[in-house]
């Protein structure tokens, strides 16, 4: 069943991601430091996710039935940081604190941070956190959701098959994985690097409902989200194809932007296109 | 004749008692339940206990989502992969975090016996004890297993707990168990022996036999690795003529480390270390590889007569 979604919903997420991206600029600019593409790659993504999909209280963040949601690639998280602030789980000003001592916003996630429930940032094991949260759902009869957001080079590390096997094992179908594929990691191409094909295959090898989408189309990723809500008996992982480094056009496809942040003529250059 | 336990079957028998009174205890293992004696809380508590396969990393990294949904946590499996194999997420997911979650580890040490080298954890305590809070008990006996248990189970933070394969002696008298307060389980004023775990046994035998050449061995069981009792520690390099430490581990990383430490830093006295000295271990008889790694009584007692010497 999909639910159609009507433009002004749409139109109010687009609008949503692009102040989402400008705050990622502005931060790493600040911060000097930091990972700008993987952020803007899933920043629609997880846009979406948090504006729409989610069922949680910026003003509770430890409501037990909350939904979970946990970024595997923890590099990424000045966009959780942007998502965060903006839905006030934190004053929005603390971005420009991001990478300094002292922080409540580190390099990588860090339960200092209201919202985060688990530290990430060495690869591959977020899909398990995610396991050990449906579990606890299941003992303690919670209907709450559990969201994880993956990198594709991430995939390359075998935590994740393990997870993989072991969610479809207990047929976790509250866990849907969110799969970022820009096909780019920090050397250069995935398909160069370290083949991920095919992709698909592996995960419905693994018993897992897999959802194909544009990650950069919002009623495709509402209607994904919802795909994989209404999948029984199995976990579901949305494999979204989006473009790294996206909305800025000099950053997209460009490897050198995985890890390095824009300097100020950048940043000032990156918000005019994203206005 | 002391009683003889193995430690994982109070471990077992421990995670009961512990299910039954705390509906938050979740119990994890990885395809070694029947070894590490989990398989006792999975046939009372199935819905509280997962199986996760052969998959270590995975393990960690999913006790601390149960934990971080405020579950108690115990999980389990051999030493050697508990600590080495999944090291990274123990650090990042679960001590980062300073989650609940206490990993219980069996088959420790050399005395894993005929298995060899691949599955006897020998350095373990060092990879666990290099870790930011994490707390460390290596209980000497079965009744001390379940004192532990508790203890871990009752104290927040992380925790590693360290068992060993085969049945060890229950050792009489030993007082109540405190958290982070080591045992004298004998006074002496010439040399300390400092040891935990099953070399406990091998101390007191030692300084028996010491005794009856006029000299007085204090022996200390040092339960507790993190938070050390750095207080007992300095007592012995103040009022003894040395130390000797035995352990059923490296030297290097360890409790002769974590005692050099206090001592170096206080009060310099002379430290002599019986642990394994840059080698791996080998398939043998406990008994023969205790022999064969100097970590028997007599090895003991010649370390502590070099000191009075």
């Amino acid at each position: 069943m999909k639910i159609d979604y009507s433009d002004k919903q749409i139109k109010e997420l687009e609008d949503k991601a692009k102040k989402i991206r400008r705050l990622i600029i502005l931060m790493l600019a600040k911060a000097c430091s930091g990972h700008p593409g993987g952020s803007l790659s899933s920043a629609d993504l997880i846009t979406a996710l948090f504006f729409n999909v989610l069922r949680h209280n910026p003003k509770d963040p430890s409501w037990p039935d909350r939904d979970r949601f946990h970024m595997s690639k923890g590099h990424c998280c000045p966009l959780w940081y942007a998502v965060l602030s903006e839905l006030g789980y934190f004053p929005q000003e603390k971005i420009f604190t991001l990478r300094q001592m002292g922080s409540m916003l580190q390099g990588h996630p860090d339960r200092r941070t209201p919202g985060v429930e688990v530290a990430s940032g060495s690869l591959g094991q977020g899909l398990s956190v995610c396991l050990g949260m449906s579990l606890a759902s299941r003992i303690d009869k919670r209907d709450y959701r559990v969201y994880c957001l993956m990198g594709d080079g991430e995939t390359q590390e075998g935590n994740i098959w393990e997870a993989a096997m072991a969610i479809s094992h207990y047929k976790c179908d509250n866990i849907c994985a969110i799969l970022d594929y820009n096909g780019y990691q920090i050397d250069g191409k995935t398909s160069e690097v370290m083949n991920l094909e095919p992709v698909v295959g592996k995960w419905q090898a693994f018993g897992w409902h897999t959802i194909e989408i544009n990650g950069h189309n919002m009623k495709e990723i509402l209607q994904a989200y919802q795909e994989a809500e209404s999948t029984k008996a199995k976990p579901s992982i949305i494999i979204a194809h989006t473009i790294k480094g996206k909305g800025v056009s000099f950053m997209e496809n460009v490897v050198d932007f995985h890890g390095r942040a824009p300097t100020q003529e950048e940043a000032e250059i990156a918000l005019k296109e994203l206005e | 004749m002391a009683e003889l336990l193995y430690q994982r079957d109070v471990y077992g028998k421990t995670l009961i008692e512990l299910g039954k009174e705390n509906k938050d205890i979740v119990v994890m293992d990885a395809d070694l339940s029947s070894s590490t004696r989990t398989g006792l809380f999975a046939r009372q508590f199935p819905e509280r206990f997962f199986n996760m396969g052969v998959a270590e990393q995975n393990m960690m990294a999913a006790a601390a989502g149960l934990a971080s949904c405020g579950k108690t946590v115990f999980v389990s499996t051999f030493a050697v992969f508990a600590t080495g194999r999944a090291w990274d997420q123990v650090r990042t997911s679960i001590v980062c975090n300073n989650f609940n979650i206490k990993i219980v580890a069996t088959h420790a040490g050399i005395t894993v016996g005929p298995d060899g080298s691949s599955h006897q954890a020998i350095e373990d305590i060092t990879l666990m004890r290099i870790l930011p809070n994490m707390n460390i008990i290596v209980p000497c006996d079965g009744p001390q297993t379940r004192d532990a248990i508790f203890a871990a189970s009752k104290t927040k933070g992380p925790f590693y707990v360290r068992l060993g394969r085969v049945k060890v002696p229950t050792i009489e008298n030993k007082g109540e168990f405190k958290l982070g307060l080591a045992q004298v389980l004998k006074e002496g004023k010439d040399v300390a022996i400092i040891t935990c775990g099953s070399m406990v046994t091998d101390a007191l035998t030692a300084a028996e036999n010491l005794l009856k050449k006029g000299i007085k061995a204090r022996v200390i069981n040092m339960h507790t690795i993190r938070p050390l009792d750095t207080r007992v520690i300095l007592d012995c390099a103040v009022s003894t003529k040395g130390i000797v430490v035995c352990e059923e581990h490296t030297v290097i990383g360890g409790l002769a480390s974590a005692v050099n430490e206090v001592v170096s830093e206080n009060k310099p006295t002379k430290v002599l270390r019986l642990g394994i000295k840059n080698r791996f271990g080998q398939s043998g008889e406990p008994a023969d590889l205790l022999k064969e790694y100097n970590l028997t009584s007599n090895d003991i007692e010649k370390a502590a007569s070099l000191i009075v010497s």
